[in-house]
């Protein structure tokens, strides 16, 4: 299970900001992802939280290879993708897929299903031979879920839970080793989110992918994910597995994120406090010194201004051992409860998750 | 398509079935959502596993369109009068066997008379045989240019939005010189020089000013489409550019250029018409619909036939090539079916 299989290392991106018509200036810089690092095991959902603007989407595009980082390096099975090119790159793109957060725009409006799933097999010949794609093209219909007699269709004609259907097909026609999904469920309504989170959940053990699921919306991330990382300013500030995360979180962001899920117990709600944040996110152009969460923490001192807390075990918790042990970049790391305890009841935790 | 004959019946018999699939696929769904992943999901594939084997080859865009095409009686009008205009382009005299430049003074402005039903215009020329000669001239300067302009046009603003960069920078602003010249000043300057009585100089003229329009319409449409995420998707699967452009956004962005490029049909041959009237286009011993337009509207009160013939003509071209166009922009988008 512990085998990585992606790593990322010191990831960057930054979009030049420029000025003038025909001689380009540079006036500064969008640092949409300032130094993120994680590993993603074979066979494990890793799910990436954080408000807008933060930096998810930035991350799903160039770990697909999408964007080419201007930093940092992605290892895929020990090798850096980043500055592949030609042959190496579309070996490497075969094996990790992406599925697209609006299933309004992600599919052609003027190809068939037939012609969506199958373009991938026309890209990679080398997957099937040409005789065989028609019979592959309708088992992946089949597989997500969708009438195989529906491959002459046009995706004007389907909901959006069965366009995101059609879209997981495509990424899945290649099989895939890996599959970056960027909000994949947030375009869908709550019913048809629920649909799709099973039937990825499916997928991941019948096709053994790993995910990395990205999603501003906390609960879904805890359905699917056995790790999450909380995103902040294009830096990850908390990574931990869904318990270190959600129920013993150390950094005060991810704290203030969790205050703000929706309880739906009325006298849990009167219990738990909510921690409004002060302010707005600062602008990824001008991202503040020390800790780039210090503007709007509570906790925030002389310290946070002039060091870079590391993403790494707080000093605090060293000599300690249990959930609260986890990543977490914030030099007061302190635990504390934000959500609710949970009503024990002989169900265990797994069953009453909420989605 | 109100009035569509009986062939459309079964068509709409496979419609229909396909709306019952699509409700047994919601109560599949609804199924899997209750909890009872392993009920419908292991009973359902066999099912559909025997009816895949019977399903009919696949269709694309192109096999889609052109069915369509093919039963929208706006295209085939339009397509019959332009297979005609094509046909007397190349023989006039398959209808027409007189000699246009034959011409008797002292029937200059008569009405019609037995063997000339258009009558004669202002030089006591047969308007008919001019008309019909006229064809070839006119037709070939609003297809040649209109061709020029759009291939031009699109491949050149369909790389420049596509790569961007500083070629798309240079050639955007080549296209704001090539706005600030004048036509018709343009057309005297540039024209003048020439020698040649044939329809082409005209007809380079025209596409050398009217590519920037078409160029900037499809750089716009082109840079419109490359930000969709399908796009995105079709690069992250190792899709070539030439893959990209041409099965992605050239399908999804040539519906503007259709559209400006057929309304510009009819603008050239007036283009020429103009041209030709100021002296620089084609010259009299030549026949086109814009020489005799041109010839004819000084005294149109007293011989109106010598001008509605030949610009009843030009109109119906214009007209039959924007239906066309339409026909053709519709049957590419698959919403519309």
């Amino acid at each position: 299970m512990a085998e990585p299989i992606l790593e990322v290392r010191g990831l960057v991106k930054h979009y030049p900001l420029t000025r003038g018509v025909l001689f380009k200036k540079q006036i500064g810089e969008v640092r949409a992802v300032d130094g993120v690092d994680f590993t993603l095991d074979r066979g494990e959902t890793l799910g990436i939280v954080g408000e807008s603007g933060c930096g998810k989407s930035t991350v799903a595009k160039t770990l697909c290879n999408l964007e080419r980082p201007t930093a940092g390096e992605i290892r895929y099975r020990g090798e850096d993708i980043t500055r592949l090119s030609g042959k190496a790159l579309k070996a490497v793109r075969r094996n990790i897929q992406m599925v697209f957060q609006d299933p309004y725009t992600s599919l052609n409006p003027r190809m068939t299903v037939g012609d969506i799933i199958g373009e991938p097999y026309e890209i990679h010949p080398e997957v099937a031979p040409k005789g065989d794609r028609h019979r592959k093209v309708r088992e992946l219909l089949d597989v997500v879920g969708l009438d195989p007699e529906y491959v002459n269709r046009y995706p004007h004609q389907f909901s959006g839970g069965q366009r995101q259907r059609i879209g997981i097909a495509r990424a899945l026609a290649l099989r895939p080793e890996i599959v970056v999904a960027d909000e994949p469920v947030s375009a869908l309504d709550v019913s048809v989110q629920a649909q799709v989170i099973n039937l990825m959940e499916r997928l991941q053990t019948e096709f053994e992918l790993s995910y990395v699921f990205i999603a501003h919306d906390l609960s879904v991330v805890r359905h699917i994910s056995d790790r999450v990382g909380v995103m902040y300013l294009g830096r990850i500030v908390e990574i931990g597995t869904d318990e270190q995360i959600y129920e013993h979180p150390t950094h005060p962001y991810t704290q203030a994120l969790l205050s703000a899920v929706p309880v739906p117990d009325p006298d849990a709600r009167e219990r738990r406090e909510r921690i409004i944040l002060s302010g707005d996110v600062p602008s990824p152009t001008d991202i503040p010194s020390g800790c780039r969460f210090r503007t709007r923490c509570w906790k925030a001192r002389e310290r946070c201004a002039l060091e870079v807390p590391p993403l790494a075990v707080p000093a605090e918790f060293r000599y300690d051992t249990g959930p609260q042990v986890h990543d977490s970049a914030c030099h007061f790391a302190a635990e504390r409860q934000v959500v609710p305890p949970r009503e024990r009841d002989a169900g265990g935790d797994s069953s009453t998750r909420a989605h | 398509m109100p009035e569509q004959p009986p062939p459309h019946e079964p068509e709409r018999a496979v419609a229909g079935t396909g709306m019952g699939g699509a409700m047994d696929l919601g109560a599949r769904e609804a199924s899997t959502l209750e909890g009872a992943p392993g009920g419908p999901e292991s009973t359902g594939p066999v099912a559909l596993r025997s009816s895949a084997a019977s399903g009919g080859r696949a269709r694309s865009l192109w096999s889609d369109a052109w069915r369509d095409l093919r039963r929208n009686p706006v295209f085939l009008v339009s397509a019959l009068v332009i297979c005609f205009l094509v046909v007397i382009a190349i023989r006039p005299s398959l209808i027409a066997p007189g000699n246009p430049l034959t011409c008797d003074l002292a029937r200059a402005q008569d009405g019609p008379a037995p063997g000339h039903p258009f009558g004669f215009d202002g030089q006591g020329c047969d308007v008919y045989t001019r008309t019909v000669h006229g064809a070839r001239a006119s037709v070939t300067v609003g297809v040649c240019a209109t061709l020029g302009v759009a291939l031009l046009g699109s491949v050149l603003g369909g790389l420049a939005g596509y790569f961007g960069g500083a070629s798309d920078a240079l050639l955007s602003r080549a296209t704001d010189i090539f706005f600030a010249i004048p036509v018709v000043l343009g057309g005297l300057v540039l024209l003048s020089v020439v020698t040649s009585n044939t329809v082409w100089p005209v007809v380079g003229f025209i596409v050398l000013l009217g590519w920037p329009q078409i160029f900037r319409i499809a750089r716009g449409s082109v840079i419109a489409a490359k930000q969709q995420d399908y796009v995105q998707a079709a690069r992250a699967l190792g899709a070539s550019h030439s893959r990209i452009l041409l099965r992605h956004i050239a399908p999804n962005a040539v519906a503007p250029v259709i559209v400006v490029a057929t309304i510009a049909l009819g603008t050239y041959i007036a283009l020429e018409a103009t041209l030709s009237y100021l002296g620089v286009g084609l010259k009299p011993p030549s026949v086109s619909w814009g020489i005799d337009i041109s010839a004819a509207s000084p005294y149109v009160r007293n011989a109106p036939h010598a001008l509605l013939w030949p610009a009843g003509a030009l109109a119906i071209t214009v007209l039959a090539f924007i239906m066309l166009g339409d026909a053709v922009r519709d049957a590419l988008d698959p919403r519309l079916r």
